[in-house]
């Protein structure tokens, strides 16, 4: 067990799948003997080799299409794109691809590719480079989309990405890349797939988020008990599909829910979320559904990054509301 | 003003070099001194074959399209040298990416028919493949069979295996963003891939001329940095030798190789409503059909005493029964389940796809 921050627990995790799998491949823009832009690859290629861990052109298309013609033969890629704002050249590799091969060839080919990317705000970066696009990932049938809070998941969910057998999008937030430290242990383990995780028990209300927001619903769930309200936390972790279950079984208990994104409101995941909860636990619910998200406007010019994105002011008072309501 | 350094007509003129290459004449003559090629005989009647059972398997596909027995098909008439001389050079370990006209070279590679016509009448068995064939089906978004030969090609070369990845589109696709990402990334990493362009003259009802104002599109490859030709599409000869060629280069280590076969389609885009009438004149047609690629091998197997009518007409109808099986077998396949659509969407099915599938299996069960 060793204080690890959130990027170092992702290198650390494609180290170990390298050594442990040779069907293992790393590769995308800067990744090798660069290190990659945030130092996620750093020392993967002097280690493993130039055959598992290599730069590619300047082309995501290429990137992710690459990826299929590699899993195609039995290897198990793990491309990054740069930043997930630039999804948007290779959307078709991924929706129209990718995530359907198995579905197209009647389950005997399989995709085990884990796409990695970072997003997220709050550390002002050029456009299109925070934007939360994890919503146009949850709606393509056959993905995967796994967004970590803190480094322990990354590590474990990142490692059970690379060896699940179907495609995944990790998608890692870059605030969250430094400015948490945790305890990770240095062996291998996962953190499963699919699986919410409720990281703080409460009775009075839920809520729930991922990514960044997971790290401000904390936040405001200190606020709240100084409030003498037990404040539930759920952490999504898996964005799609959704462990309906987990989200479900805090609902009923609490009778209230408060949804967190960073995404804009008609983006991200907290919609589907809303939906479930209404379609399987309105008699439970004792207010309507509460949801904080960032407003339907492209992402911010870099200086309104602080008033444009969701905070846990923006979740003590919505959670107020509903409690009050 | 001083003397301008760049002479723009002359950097226009960079497409000149690439000149056809074409090895039979339209009356089944070799035109290039000295020149036979690699085949016995036999192999030069099994190739012939090939190309007949191709427009027999044409010809009869649009008649069961019409009857509604087939769906979505796109004609081959017209492509049998580029599209079957082509594939037959390939080893059975060979990786195909074809697009969706190339169904003719997927089931000479090993594709049973009968799967063939499941694909086009929309069936998930039609794309049920072995664990050891090595394509995919046909590719309907132009130009992602580019980027994902790349892929794959890199793959056999990772293993150290001797075989190439070989790919489909037509002169319409050498626009996309995916063709030049495809050659681009199996030029960079050195891949052994062949990327055929299969240029008929027209995407749909537009004109190559609008495609681009590149003269070839052989010489593309030049962006890439690798090895364009430009070879008769009619010629089944001359693309054999190319394909060929290409094939022994990219193996030796040297990279990938873009083709571009100058072809033509007789029929229509596909059968789902072009009219060519709207866009092409019989003027054009009956040029072309001047240059059938069948026509003149014919001439030129009959010159070599391979070929006779009589030959010809009796392996015809072993053709026409063996389509008839195929589709007697589609006819009689069982309807697809949405559970077992549910099951193939994930290899471990996430908890609400497993209820999906429950409730689908219930309703199926009634």
């Amino acid at each position: 067990m060793t204080k690890k921050t959130m990027i170092k627990a992702i290198t650390d995790a494609m180290d170990e799948e390298l050594a442990r799998d040779e069907k293992v491949l790393v590769f995308g823009e800067d990744v090798g003997k660069n290190g990659g832009v945030f130092r996620a690859t750093e020392g993967l290629q002097e280690k493993h080799g130039t055959d598992r861990v290599f730069d590619t052109p300047l082309a995501e298309s290429g990137i992710i299409g690459l990826s299929t013609g590699l899993a195609l033969q039995g290897f198990r890629p793990v491309p990054e794109i740069q930043f997930f704002g630039f999804v948007f050249e290779t959307m078709d590799q991924i929706a129209g691809q990718m995530a359907r091969i198995r579905f197209r060839l009647g389950s005997t080919r399989k995709m085990p590719i884990t796409i990695r990317a970072p997003f997220g705000g709050g550390v002002h970066t050029p456009e299109l480079h925070a934007d939360s696009l994890e919503g146009l990932m949850a709606q393509i049938p056959g993905l995967r989309v796994v967004i970590p809070s803190n480094p322990y998941d990354a590590k474990g969910l990142l490692i059970s990405a690379i060896r699940a057998d179907d495609p995944v999008v990790f998608l890692e937030h870059m605030k969250l890349y430094r400015s948490i430290k945790a305890d990770v242990p240095d062996e291998a383990y996962t953190v499963p797939l699919d699986k919410a995780n409720v990281v703080k028990e409460g009775q009075d209300i839920t809520l729930i988020s991922y990514g960044a927001m997971l790290q401000e619903s904390l936040k405001a769930s200190e606020e709240l008990a100084k409030q003498n309200i037990a404040a539930e936390v759920v952490d999504l972790r898996t964005v799609s599909p959704l462990d309906e279950e987990t989200i479900m079984n805090s609902v009923k208990k609490t009778g209230r829910v408060v949804i967190v994104q960073e995404a804009q409101k008609q983006a991200g995941v907290g919609a589907q979320v809303a939906a479930l909860i209404a379609e399987d636990g309105i008699l439970y619910l004792k207010a309507p559904i509460g949801r904080v998200t960032a407003p339907n406007t492209p992402y911010p010019f870099s200086e309104a990054e602080s008033d444009w994105l969701p905070n846990q002011g923006d979740i003590v008072a919505k959670a107020n509301e509903i409690l009050e309501y | 003003m001083s003397k301008k350094i760049i002479d723009f007509e002359q950097l226009k003129k960079n497409g000149d070099e690439f000149k056809t290459v074409k090895l039979l004449s339209e009356e089944g003559k070799i035109l290039e001194k000295g020149w036979q090629p690699d085949l016995s005989d036999d192999e030069l009647f099994t190739l012939f074959k090939q190309m007949v059972w191709s427009r027999i398997l044409d010809g009869r596909s649009t008649k069961l399209n019409r009857q509604g027995r087939l769906g979505f098909y796109a004609p081959t008439a017209g492509e049998e040298a580029s599209q079957i001389a082509s594939n037959f050079v390939m080893d059975k370990q060979d990786f195909i990416l074809p697009a969706y006209r190339d169904v003719p070279q997927l089931v000479l590679h090993g594709l049973p028919l009968y799967q063939a016509f499941l694909w086009s009448r929309g069936h998930v068995d039609g794309n049920k493949y072995p664990a050891d064939f090595p394509a995919l089906p046909p590719q309907i978004i132009i130009g992602a069979q580019f980027v994902q030969a790349a892929g794959v090609a890199l793959g056999f070369k990772l293993k150290g295996q001797k075989n190439v990845a070989y790919t489909y589109t037509g002169d319409g696709g050498t626009s996309q963003g995916d063709f030049y990402e495809g050659i681009n990334f199996a030029g960079a990493f050195e891949a052994p891939a062949i990327f055929i362009v299969q240029n008929n003259g027209y995407a749909i009802s537009v004109p190559r001329s609008k495609q681009t104002a590149a003269k070839t599109l052989a010489q593309k490859a030049v962006a890439a940095g690798i090895p364009g030709i430009q070879v008769d599409g009619m010629d089944a000869l001359a693309v054999y030798e190319v394909t060929k060629e290409a094939r022994d280069y990219a193996l030796a280590g040297n990279g990938p190789v873009l083709i571009e076969t100058l072809t033509y389609r007789y029929g229509p885009h596909t059968l789902s409503g072009d009219d060519p009438k709207r866009y092409r004149t019989k003027e054009i047609d009956d040029a072309w059909l001047k240059k059938d690629p069948l026509v003149r091998m014919r001439h030129y197997l009959a010159d070599k005493g391979i070929w006779t009518q009589e030959k010809e007409d009796q392996y015809a109808e072993e053709v026409q029964e063996q389509i008839k099986e195929a589709i007697d077998k589609v006819e009689n396949m069982p309807k697809q389940k949405i559970s077992e659509y549910l099951k193939n969407t994930f290899a471990a099915t996430p908890a609400g796809i497993q209820q999906e599938i429950e409730r689908f299996e219930a309703k199926e069960a009634k």
